[in-house]
Formats: C-alpha cells, structure tokens, sequence
C-alpha cells in the first residue's frame, strides 16, 4: 500500500518538476536555474514539512512517507545535478560548475534551515 | 511541452520514488549506522545511471521517461539536505564534511564516467 502511495505521489512530484523546468526556464539557459530552483525550494519544503505538518498533525505514517519520500523527494533531483556539473566542467565552463556546486551546498542547507525555523516561528508566534 | 510528454515524467517518478523507497529500505536494513549511507548510495547510483543514459545520446520521449522522470525521482535533493542540517545540528561536523565530498564529488565523477560508458553502447 505505501509502495502505491510513494509512486503515486512520486508520479506527482516529478511531473511537477518537470512542468516547472518547461515554463520558467529556457532549455538553451546555460546555468541550469531549473533544477536549482525545484532543488532549493524542494529542501525547504521537506524540512517545513518534516519537522511541521507531520509533526503537528498525526497523519497516518504511510501518508507522511508519500507526502515527503514520495512527493518532495521526487520533485528534487540529485542526478540532474551531476550530470548538469559534469557536462559544465567538461565544456570547460569550471567557474559556472563551481558557482552551481557553492549554490547548492549552501543554498540547500540555508533552505533546510529556513524549513525548520519557519515552523519553529509558528509554534512561538 | 506536450502532455504526453508530462505523463511520462509521471510514469518515470512513480516508478523512480517506489525504487528509492525499496532501495532505501534493503541498504538501511543490513547497514545500520547513523551515517545517511542509503540516500547517498542511491545519488551515487543515480548519477552512474543518468550519466550512462546522456552519454548513450538517449532523447526524447524514452529520455522523459527513464531519465527525467525515472532517474530524476530515483535520486533525491531535499532528503540529502534535510539529513546534512540534522549533521549540522548534531555538530557532527566530519560527518557532515564527508557527507557533502561524497555526494558532489561522487557524483559528478559517477556521471562522468556514464558519459563515457554511454558513448560505448
């Protein structure tokens, strides 16, 4: 059952990423935003969701596997963003393969952060 | 962007999300370690992959599905980072350090090297 519901969610999460990559950006762009932009706010979400919503609300657990596994952890994307950098380093564009690198370490982590501060600002306020 | 081509991103992420939910499962069952070994086996594997089917000169509608879609939800983005803050919060900083090294330096070397397999099919 939880299978079903991580695929179905799944199905969801990578459509959406796609569908956000046609529309907001350029396929010809040559610093690849679109999977940055779904990667970061992606980070954000599964930290807002996971130390939140499920936290706060006792969902049933295979749907807080579906919402986070399933949907969040398919509409982020970690091969896209190997292959993006190898094929930078390869066409000799080091300094833009370095800037994604930076940006999606730090960025990645201050989004997570962000996820979990968000909520903490919630329950205080 | 034609809708056909979205259903088979859809396709390749259900598949892709109920393999890194199996996966995930079997690795964290037989190595239990408080190091997240699981998503970082699945990146590593995904980005070989990936790499592999680029370097192929796979496109289009098979593209959509097994790398977009299939590839693209098989590796994950937002479970790595979640797992690197907790690391960052536990201030288990080595961890953290090899964790990041692994993962970016892993995978972009992983994805260079399916370019080249790729170019051999």
């Amino acid at each position: 059952m939880v299978y079903i519901l991580v695929g179905a969610a799944g199905f969801l999460g990578a459509s959406l990423r796609y569908i956000m990559g046609v529309f907001l950006f350029q396929e010809s762009a040559v610093f690849p935003f679109a999977t940055l932009t779904v990667n970061l706010l992606g980070s954000f979400l599964l930290a807002w969701l996971a130390t939140g919503l499920m936290v706060r609300f006792s969902l049933p657990a295979h749907i807080k596997t579906a919402l986070g596994t399933g949907f969040v952890g398919s509409f982020t994307t970690f091969s896209t963003l190997s292959v993006e950098t190898a094929a930078l380093f390869l066409n000799g564009k080091t300094a833009l393969a370095v800037l994604y690198i930076a940006a999606s370490i730090f960025g990645g982590l201050w989004m997570s952060r962000l996820g979990f501060q968000v909520r903490k600002g919630e329950e205080t306020g | 962007m034609s809708t056909f081509h979205v259903l088979l991103v859809g396709i390749g992420g259900f598949f892709g999300a109920i393999s890194r939910l199996w996966v995930s499962q079997f690795i964290s069952k037989r190595f239990v370690s408080d190091f997240p070994a699981a998503t970082l086996i699945i990146n590593l594997m995904g980005s070989l992959l990936l790499g592999i089917l680029v370097g192929s000169g796979i496109e289009g509608s098979l593209y959509m599905l097994l790398g977009t879609g299939f590839m693209g939800a098989f590796t994950t983005f937002s479970t790595f980072k979640l797992e690197a803050i907790q690391l960052h919060m536990d201030k288990r900083k080595k961890e953290l350090i090899l964790y990041n090294v692994l993962s970016y330096g892993g995978g972009i070397l992983l994805a260079l090297l399916g370019f080249e397999l790729g170019m051999l099919l």
